[in-house]
């Protein structure tokens, strides 16, 4: 699984990645997690609507949330009134 | 001693100016040095922001369905459906998102919403286009509520001219019209 974040001027980087299956991967994995949301992300896991070509996107807010056998977590800006 | 005092002042100001205009000068040097040191900077790399757009233009490909991808690469918009039926949004890049209803075509409100990215060297600028796309379209379809909530609501015309979101929707209903007919 990776950790992707959008970046001003970059596009996305990689923070890290890891098997969540492995402990020290997902204790790294759980730690950047909680950073980036510190620092003031969202974090969303691109995801197929069940039954439809449709895609939409799930908002984690926990590490537990991230759906079982997602490949990549997004973390962008959270967003403010404009 | 009044005319003492006034002469010795007279001299001290005299001998002080030469110095306080060379420190002025000097931070005005320093000024524009920095200036054009930034500048420099600046133009050191023009394919920045270019190459910035291209990754994010494939996170989003890679991220939204085939019909939204190419929307947003024909049109410059990507359309989402509501949850609430027959209530629709129009995404634009750093522009408010437009909320319409596609039945009828009747604009209701404009959301203005940003993602101000507040961490360290890089607050102030902001996403790539496609990377503001893309976090709009998380956060409306993930949970459309809380982006709700969060932005500022407005009546239509505020940021968007609402002439111009009229002939986007119009533009949209000939594209769906001819992807459809070009699949048939």
């Amino acid at each position: 699984m990776k950790f992707l974040r959008m970046r001003p001027g970059h596009g996305e980087v990689l923070l890290t990645e890891g098997d969540p299956d492995v402990r020290e991967d997902e204790e790294r994995l759980i730690e950047e997690f909680r950073r980036q949301l510190n620092e003031g992300m969202w974090a969303a896991v691109p995801t197929h609507a069940p039954g439809s070509g449709r895609r939409q996107a799930v908002m984690i807010h926990e590490y537990e949330e991230i759906p079982t056998g997602a490949d990549r977590v997004i973390f962008f800006p959270r967003a403010s009134g404009g | 001693m009044l005319l003492t005092v006034l002469a010795l002042s007279l001299v001290a100001l005299a001998l002080a100016v030469p110095s306080i205009a060379g420190r002025i000068s000097t931070a005005r040097e320093r000024r524009a040095k920095n200036a054009k040191s930034t500048h420099r900077r600046m133009l050191a790399d023009p394919g920045r922001d270019r190459r910035a757009e291209h990754r994010a233009r494939e996170l989003l490909r890679s991220c939204v369905n085939d019909e939204e991808w190419s929307m947003y690469r024909d049109l410059g918009f990507i359309r989402v459906r509501g949850s609430t039926p027959g209530y629709a949004y129009l995404i634009y890049p750093h522009k408010p998102v437009v909320a319409y209803m596609p039945e009828t075509g009747r604009l209701l409100n404009e959301y203005c919403v940003e993602f101000p990215d507040m961490s360290g060297a890089i607050a102030g600028s902001r996403l790539p286009d496609s990377d503001d796309i893309l976090a709009k379209w998380m956060a409306l379809t993930g949970d459309e509520r809380r982006l709700i909530r969060t932005a500022n609501m407005h009546l239509p015309g505020r940021q968007v001219d609402p002439g111009r979101v009229r002939r986007d929707l119009w533009r949209l209903a000939q594209w769906e019209r001819e992807r459809s007919s070009a699949r048939s």
